[in-house]
């Protein structure tokens, strides 16, 4: 059985002077020669992870230049958002990035919350935080299948979609709905937690470290996995920093950042996890950091299920919140306010605020500005998915078509939070 | 990590011992999985038990909607018209399945608990003229039940408006 070619561990960089290009050229010489052959690939092909449309010059089989396209998937929901009232924008929010929908709603109440400075209840806090790492496991979990379904690797997809479906159960359990849940809202959750979510989660927590080796026995010391991944899509510390990369990108070429801990917000300053960082800078150094992503989240989850506090889940709050059901038969006063918020929607006082969340892609940005209205003024995302998609070119350097597949997998990419 | 011939033959221990494990497949159409009582799936329009019909005609979920997809025409109750117990009643009371994106803001907004969204997610049709649920079609009970997990282990214990009214 042939063993993988010994290759650097370390990967130096380019040393390109910044700024560096998110365009691969072709090289002049080649350019001349007639051998260059320029082909689409994508926005509709099985493996570009929705419409992602590269332009790729081939000399035979290697990629010489490679350009990518975007906008195929334009939705403008920050646009939509800034007609809507701000409670309606909630829902918008985790429409934009569909296999991280939690983050995105997240980030967007967190940043609504700074605006106004409400107090939230600290079993909120907790919740958001738990249902935040299901939403990294389940984002991984997709990312793995898919990623290694491109690769030939049929069988990780019906895995990983297995525990996939649980996670997406849970979500239906405890906020009525499979993804999108609009569970958060301003000031904490929609409802409480129902008795019955937090045996069905300890089911999870159990099963679900398991299933990651299960993962791993198929593929990590895979030969075909190996070949297919290791040294291949290189990028380096200086590279991807001076890129702007974040998440499982930058992890995966050892640096060691993660909002989580950098700037805890939610309860992370409590909670006991571990960043995980690879050196490597290629494909499989990537796969590894979510891999093990994905083991700290359970333990994230573990720990926040053994420590939820009680109490309210909501503030009380009139002037934001929707009155407690009940008011409404007995109390005028909450009725008025349940038809102000409804119809016109609350004020949020001027001003204008960036809030940062750790994503399963990165570091995912809200920038909120409030004219004093009830509707946003302006709503800008900061998609991780978008800022990895600068790095394919980088990434792209002496790789053979087949590694280009492995590549923009590996970059994790989701095309509705590209485009927007 | 350097391959080990070994370690390319354990993933398919993996996939062998699961021959002997339970399938999880479902066969859908046949067997349907109870929804957690919480699901938001097609709406439903209620009515009290003497028969009226608990929506007034206030148009609060059409004003809550992010999708803009319901549309109420109300008109005054008569003596010897009357269809709701509040002074107006829906004449026209439309959704528009198509852009329905099941926020579960209707329910929500609605002060008098007419609307709510049921269990049912199998509302496919043909053509988009036949998403349009009307009036009629949202008062009348499901075709298709779909059945639903413990209400008193995983929804909240049952709200007070549930009860009453
Ligand atoms: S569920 Fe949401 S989108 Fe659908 S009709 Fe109700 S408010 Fe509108
Ligand atoms: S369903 Fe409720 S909110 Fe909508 S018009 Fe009828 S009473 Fe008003």
């Amino acid at each position: 059985m042939a063993i993988a070619p010994e290759r650097p561990k370390i990967y130096e960089g380019t040393r390109i002077p910044a700024p560096i290009p998110s365009v691969l050229e072709v090289r002049e010489d080649l350019r001349s020669s007639d051998d260059v052959l320029t082909v689409n690939f994508g926005p509709n092909h099985p493996s570009t992870h929705g419409v992602l449309r590269l332009v790729v010059d081939l000399h035979g089989e290697d990629v010489v230049g490679l350009a990518a396209v975007v906008g195929y998937l334009h939705t403008g929901f920050e646009k939509s958002m800034e007609q809507k009232s701000w409670w309606k924008a909630i829902t918008y929010a985790p429409r934009i990035d569909y296999l991280s929908f939690q983050a995105n709603e997240l980030v967007f109440v967190l940043a609504v919350e700074k605006l106004l400075a409400i107090e939230v209840p600290s079993r909120a806090t907790w919740m958001r935080m738990l249902l935040s790492e299901l939403n990294r496991i389940h984002s991984h979990l997709v990312w793995l299948g898919t990623a290694a379904l491109e690769l030939g690797a049929i069988s990780m997809f019906w895995y990983c979609f297995r525990e996939r479906d649980r996670i997406l159960d849970l979500f239906e359990l405890v906020a009525g709905f499979r993804m999108h849940t609009r569970y958060f809202q301003v000031g904490g959750l929609a409802e409480d937690v129902p008795a019955g979510f937090w045996d069905e989660c300890a089911k999870f927590v159990e099963v679900m470290p398991k299933a990651v080796d299960e993962y791993e026995a198929l593929v990590d010391r895979n030969e075909i996995w190996l070949e297919r991944t290791q040294g291949i899509g290189l990028l380096s510390a200086d590279d991807a920093i001076a890129l702007g990369q974040s998440g499982p990108v930058l992890r995966g070429s050892g640096i060691d950042w993660d909002l989580r801990r950098a700037e805890p917000y939610l309860a992370y300053d409590q909670v006991d996890f571990r960043v995980p960082v690879y050196d490597e800078g290629d494909v499989y150094a990537r796969y590894r950091v979510r891999m093990e992503e994905m083991r700290e989240s359970v333990k994230i989850v573990e720990q926040a299920m053994r420590r939820m506090p009680g109490g309210p889940w909501i503030a009380d709050d009139r002037k934001v919140v929707l009155p407690p059901r009940e008011e409404l038969h007995t109390s005028m006063e909450s009725l008025i306010h349940h038809f102000k918020i409804v119809t016109e929607g609350f004020r949020v006082p001027e001003g204008e605020v960036y809030v940062t969340v750790e994503s399963p892609r990165g570091e995912l940005g809200c920038y909120v500005v409030s004219d004093g209205g009830p509707k946003p003024w302006r709503v800008k995302f900061r998609a991780p998915s978008f800022v990895a998609l600068e790095a394919t070119a980088t990434c792209m350097r002496d790789a053979l078509v087949a590694d280009m597949i492995a590549i923009v997998g590996s970059l994790d990419t989701v095309m509705g939070e590209v485009d927007r | 990590m350097s391959p080990q011939p070994l370690d390319s033959v354990k993933g398919f221990a993996v996939t062998f011992r699961q021959l002997f494990k339970k399938p999880i497949t479902q066969q859908y159409p046949e067997y349907k999985r109870p929804v957690y009582p919480r699901f938001r799936g097609r709406h439903r329009l209620h009515r009290h038990e003497n028969g009226l019909e608990k929506c007034v005609g206030c148009s609060l979920c059409a004003a809550a909607c992010p999708a803009d997809c319901i549309r109420v025409v109300a008109e005054e109750n008569t003596p010897d018209n009357r269809v709701s117990p509040g002074e107006r009643y829906a004449r026209i009371y439309e959704i528009n399945m198509s852009r329905c994106i099941f926020c579960g803001y209707c329910e929500l907004a609605c002060p008098f608990d007419a609307i709510t969204l049921g269990n049912e997610y199998e509302i496919s049709e043909y053509s988009r003229d036949d998403l349009i649920y009307t009036k009629d079609m949202l008062l009348a009970e499901p075709i298709k039940k779909v059945p639903v997990a413990d209400r008193d282990l995983y929804d909240t214990p049952i709200p007070y408006y549930q009860d009453h009214s």
